[in-house]
């Protein structure tokens, strides 16, 4: 029963990362547009999926309060300034959304909303892993860091790393939604972008490897593992031919993939603790009561339906989109 | 008061539930209204209720859009504010909270696409069947939000085991007696608010002489239904007052502004308390009363603020006055319906412009007496988050500064505003527009996903041109 929902919380936090991850993307790249028509194609790139996608982000929230209580209050207590300013700027970039159609004169206002807004709940969610790879201080399973424990070079560095990580899914996204200059500032930016983000990636997980020795002896007693490693590498060179070759649907799937390796390589690296080193999955788990009880409705039955809707909805949204129509 | 986070959290919480409420309250009335106009339509054939259906389904879509906004704050609200809270009896209220997100997803995930998108693609019984899941849904949401609610007013069905709430029997919790007097309390009340909220477009048309056809299905409907439920709906709140009567007789005593024990006891109707005298000044009391109604009786002792010791008895102003504005609606709005209802029967409303522009006014009231509603129980069940089991200041997150929290509340209400402001503007404009409007026509790039796109509209001419 455990199983089931960490099953659950990982595939609904996996897809948060990966679907409003190319929004949050497209939308720190809207600040540097440059020009009324592509701002508007990059929007409507994604206008119709944004909201569905942050779904994922409230459904991850509920699973992770239902299904791990005692995480969910460490984690939302201890990071609760970049909780804030995450929930801000997404509130606001989604507001922004609806309103920039509306006006003329306020437009750029929105607009700094939109990448602003963008901008700060990538940044958030990167320190707020970043801090906890680090690990949190924890007595008798309550947060002791303080107002600003999360905060650290590292942490920061994470938040710079997500953003990076988010734009290039964005950039990814755009080459195979757009056309025109769009797609062509858009594969101009990827390879930028997926360097800065494999030199990230790298710097992670070495950190991770050296200040923490049970990761290193995962890693050694399992050598199997660095299959998924591994498969991100491989997925970065076909990205690279996939650019080089102007293939517009390869680079998305290429980064998916190197989002997901890397998802699975920070899982793998920590299991079976939820919060490194402090609280492993069954010690944060809610007694079997609660979770039989989520089990047998909304697990059984209503998370299969989300994920069927989350594939449908985006097949019927597929193919490049019409620069003309209005959002 | 001191600024404490302890009372900025409590602030915070307050403002952005308070806040939210407001639409929900909204959407589940509005969900049942559409469901009739469209069975109505199904079964006459009148075009009028095709016309209304497609107008309000607009204003649904806006107004569930800025509902599901507002909420993702709660999500989080919870484990940042409340860690201790959500620490000790996350086993139960994670579950049952999760349980509305998930129920409130598969609603959006199947029958509101085919409600806002699907008229075009469906047979026609079909549509109906998807509205009126569409408002079972809604119903089921508020369902959940009331069970764990009232779990947090009288708990029932769980163990303590090293300091965790685990739950051992969810049945009780789910089926608790209090349950199912305060859901029903709050669907009507988020009927009345629907009823009244059409109503008064209804008036609102007649005054300004426009779609008189349609100004006079809405107020007839809205009126005919409110006379009905607002006595149902008085019933109910003598319910919901007899469980608190029983289980929480200290905030029964707060409400009541009886600060000693009284045998037979009298019934304040309006007073000013004074908690630093313990007594009421300027007191307006009827004998007798007060016993009459908290146990049926002529004669029965009814305990008062002061048998309890100070430190567990709730604050006493907000649920004194709270719950005399939300009966104080819940009269004004009776009157209004029963009034209105009987000279509409007779054709004669449309002559009565006073008794139009007082219906039209009356819109913002079901809203106050819901929140007023919800903060009688909720103030009045102070100083306990979990009633009996666990006190506010226990539940607060322990390390929280006061900094961080007056930052968080500052964010909120400049976000929360924000959004309120931009809220109403649009729904209005929409009201404004009215049912005349051309038929909604799904936006190719919309999905059920963002249903405020149903409503989207050119700002104006020139953006249009300049586009």
């Amino acid at each position: 029963m455990v199983m089931f929902w960490v099953a659950v919380l990982a595939i609904s936090m996996l897809l948060y990362v990966l679907l409003d991850g190319f929004d949050l993307g497209v939308g720190m790249l809207s600040g540097v547009a440059g020009s009324e028509p592509r701002r508007h194609s990059m929007m409507s790139a994604v206008a119709p999926i944004w909201d569905g996608n942050e779904t994922w982000l409230v459904v991850a929230a509920v699973s992770l309060f239902g299904a791990f209580p005692a995480v969910y209050a460490i984690l939302m207590s201890a990071f609760y300034l970049p909780v804030l300013l995450m929930l801000a700027g997404l509130i606001l970039r989604g507001v922004a959304f609806e309103f920039r159609y509306k006006t003329q004169r306020m437009r750029w206002l929105w607009d700094v909303c939109f990448s602003g807004g963008s901008l700060v709940a990538a940044f958030m969610q990167g320190v707020m892993v970043g801090a906890l790879v680090e690990g949190l201080p924890l007595i008798d399973g309550r947060y002791v860091g303080g107002e600003f424990g999360w905060l650290s070079p590292f942490a920061a560095l994470c938040g710079v790393g997500l953003c990076v990580g988010y734009a290039l899914l964005g950039a990814c996204w755009l080459v195979k939604k757009c056309e025109g200059d769009v797609r062509e500032a858009a594969y101009r930016l990827i390879p930028h972008l997926s360097v800065g983000l494999l030199a990230f990636l790298i710097v992670v997980f070495a950190y991770a490897v050296l200040e923490n020795l049970p990761v290193m002896h995962r890693w050694i007693e399992r050598p199997y593992l660095l299959v998924l490693p591994a498969t991100g590498a491989l997925a970065a060179i076909a990205m690279a031919v996939g650019v080089i070759q102007r293939q517009d649907q390869i680079p998305f799937t290429m980064v998916v993939l190197i989002f997901v390796a890397s998802f699975g390589t920070l899982a793998i690296s920590f299991w079976p603790y939820m919060i490194p080193f402090s609280i492993t999955v069954e010690q944060g788990a809610a007694p079997e009561s609660s979770l039989a009880f989520m089990f047998w409705g909304e697990g059984l039955f209503v998370f299969p339906l989300m994920l069927i809707y989350t594939t449908i909805s985006l097949s019927v949204f597929k193919g490049k989109i019409d620069a003309n129509s209005h959002h | 008061m001191e600024l404490t986070a302890l009372f900025l959290s409590r602030l915070q919480f307050g403002f952005t539930v308070a806040f939210h409420i407001i639409y929900p309250s909204f959407t589940i009335g509005l969900a049942a209204w559409l469901t009739m106009l469209d069975a109505l339509h199904l079964a006459t054939r009148r075009p009028t209720y095709r016309l209304l259906f497609d107008f309000w389904l607009k204003i649904f879509g806006v107004a569930f859009g800025l509902g599901v906004v507002s909420g993702v704050v709660l999500a989080f609200q919870f484990g940042t504010n409340w860690s201790e809270l959500s620490r000790m009896s996350g086993p139960i209220q994670g579950p049952l909270l999760s349980y509305e997100t998930f129920t409130a997803f598969a609603l959006e995930a199947s029958f509101f696409g085919i409600m806002l998108f699907g008229r075009p693609r469906v047979p026609p019984w079909f549509y109906l069947f998807s509205t009126a899941m569409v408002a079972l849904g809604t119903t089921l949401s508020a369902f959940w939000i009331m069970v764990n609610n009232s779990w947090m007013q009288a708990p029932v069905g769980y163990a303590m085991e090293n300091g965790i709430f685990v739950p051992t029997d969810w049945f009780a919790i789910i089926f608790s007696p209090v349950v199912w007097v305060r859901f029903p309390h709050m669907l009507l009340a988020a009927y009345l608010t629907g009823a009244f909220c059409v109503a008064a477009t209804g008036a609102w048309y007649l005054l300004r002489g426009k779609f008189t056809a349609e100004a006079h299905v809405m107020l007839r409907m809205g009126l005919y239904l409110a006379a009905v439920l607002v006595p149902v709906q008085l019933f109910v709140g003598h319910l919901v007052g007899d469980y608190v009567h029983d289980r929480q007789p200290v905030k029964f005593a707060a409400i009541e502004g009886r600060w000693h024990d009284e045998q037979p006891a009298g019934e304040v109707l309006i007073a000013l308390p004074d908690p630093a005298a313990e007594t009421n000044r300027y007191e307006l009391k009827i004998p007798v009363l007060g016993s009459i109604i908290g146990s049926m009786s002529l004669t029965s002792k009814e305990v008062g603020l002061t048998s309890f010791p100070p430190e567990d008895r709730p604050p006493v102003l907000i649920p004194f006055f709270a719950f005399r504005i939300m009966v104080g609606c819940g009269l004004v709005l009776l009157a209004l319906a029963w009034l209105g209802s009987y000279l509409s029967h007779r054709n004669r409303l449309a002559k009565y412009r006073a008794l139009l522009w007082l219906t039209f006014f009356s819109f913002p009231l079901p809203f106050i007496a819901t929140l007023t509603g919800w903060f009688t129980a909720e103030v009045g069940r102070q100083p306990w988050t979990v009633y009996g089991a666990l006190r506010t200041a226990d539940a607060v997150t322990p390390f929280l500064t006061t900094r961080a929290a007056l930052i968080s509340l500052l964010v909120y209400c400049a976000v929360y505003s924000f959004i309120f402001a931009f809220g109403t503007f649009y729904i209005y404009r929409l009201l404004r527009a009215g049912p005349a409007g051309r038929l909604v026509l799904a936006p190719t790039a919309a999905t059920p996903n963002r249903p405020m796109s149903i409503a989207n509209e050119p700002a104006s001419p020139e953006l249009v041109a300049g586009e």
